[in-house]
């Protein structure tokens, strides 16, 4: 279940990354992408128990790590939404997927060719603004000032730091115009669709089951009007 | 395959796609109106009930009093307003004043929506 597999950086050399997954050779393949930064820790339970609603209906899934993320061992400020999507691409072909399923702003690096679901999906421009504005709040409870426009100016020539997510400046050039990747065979499923706010709002970590079974259902659904 | 399959699905127990009347009918939101919406945001982002949203009174310490409600929080909460209550919150909005307490956000976005 939990794994590793080999990510390939801008370099040209691989990185190993850890791989959670429920692989039993199945059929249907799902590719799970994460949401971003901040949001990939407030969705982790929801995403994960999402997969394991997805294996116990016979549908195979994998999380995998990207380079700068979670334990990688890749510094995240060498990260770009460009080698990320290349990262995508790899683990698409490493384990024989057939489908993808995003989670918000997972929709920015998710493979055109496959077909697929972006879960409330996120631009990269609103990504990048609620963790400015996170900055410019903990900056200004500290007696500093600062605004949006002084971070971008700073940050697409330097890089910037943004809630403890080192953000390089490619990184940040590319989120500021980054849309969900768009596709024939791709859906979007928005919140209300599951039913409750989501879980991304959060202050803490949650969980609710209740999310996790209806986006599952969805993705279900799908699988079998396609088949 | 369908295009469009959040429009298929039954939404169960939903309240982010409701909209005061007031708003659908195009007149400024009451402070009533305001007052819940803006709890039920609270509620979403605190993981609280909306009866314990509904104990919230103007002097409830906000940002500052309750740990779990970091910078990461509060920009995730000015987001949501902005989509729910349809205003733009500039960086020069956001001072501790605005966010120490509940009347002090509800003041905020009721001078928002009377810009708007």
């Amino acid at each position: 279940m939990i794994a590793t597999w080999q990510a390939p950086l801008e370099s040209g050399k691989d990185s190993e990354e850890l791989l959670l997954s429920f692989d039993e050779g199945r059929d249907r393949r799902i590719l799970i992408l994460p949401a971003l930064f901040d949001e990939a820790n407030k969705m982790r339970r929801f995403t994960v128990q999402l997969m394991r609603r997805l294996n116990s209906a016979e549908v195979d899934c994998f999380l995998p790590d990207l380079p700068g993320c979670n334990d990688s061992l890749s510094p995240l400020s060498e990260q770009t939404l460009a080698s990320w999507r290349s990262a995508v691409d790899a683990a698409a072909k490493q384990f024989g997927v057939t489908h993808f399923l995003s989670v918000r702003a997972g929709a920015l690096i998710a493979p055109a060719s496959l077909p697929g679901w972006h879960y409330a999906p996120q631009t990269g421009a609103k990504l990048l603004r609620g963790m400015m504005r996170a900055k410019i709040i903990a900056e200004r409870e500290a007696g500093r000032d600062t605004s949006s426009d002084q971070m971008l100016t700073v940050g697409r020539s330097q890089g910037i730091e943004l809630n403890g997510w080192f953000i390089g400046s490619a990184m940040l050039n590319q989120l500021e115009t980054a849309e969900p990747v768009v596709g024939e065979r791709i859906t979007s499923v928005e919140q209300k669709a599951l039913g409750g706010a989501g879980l991304w709002l959060r202050a803490e970590p949650d969980q609710d089951n209740a999310q996790s079974d209806a986006l599952a259902s969805i993705v279900l659904e799908t699988l079998v009007t396609q088949s | 395959m369908n295009t469009d399959q959040a429009s298929d699905c039954t939404p169960t127990g939903d309240k982010s796609g409701e909209t005061p009347a007031e708003k659908d009918s195009g007149l400024p939101m009451n402070r009533a109106a305001l007052d819940e919406e803006l709890k039920s945001i609270l509620a979403d982002v605190l993981g609280i009930d909306p009866e314990q949203a509904d104990e919230l009174t103007s002097d409830s310490g906000l940002f500052g009093h309750l740990p779990e409600l970091d910078s990461m929080a509060v920009a995730g909460l000015l987001t949501e307003m902005e989509d729910r209550l349809d205003i733009v919150i500039e960086d020069d909005d956001v001072d501790g004043e605005m966010l120490e307490t509940y009347g002090g956000l509800l003041t905020f976005a009721e001078s928002k929506l009377a810009e708007a």
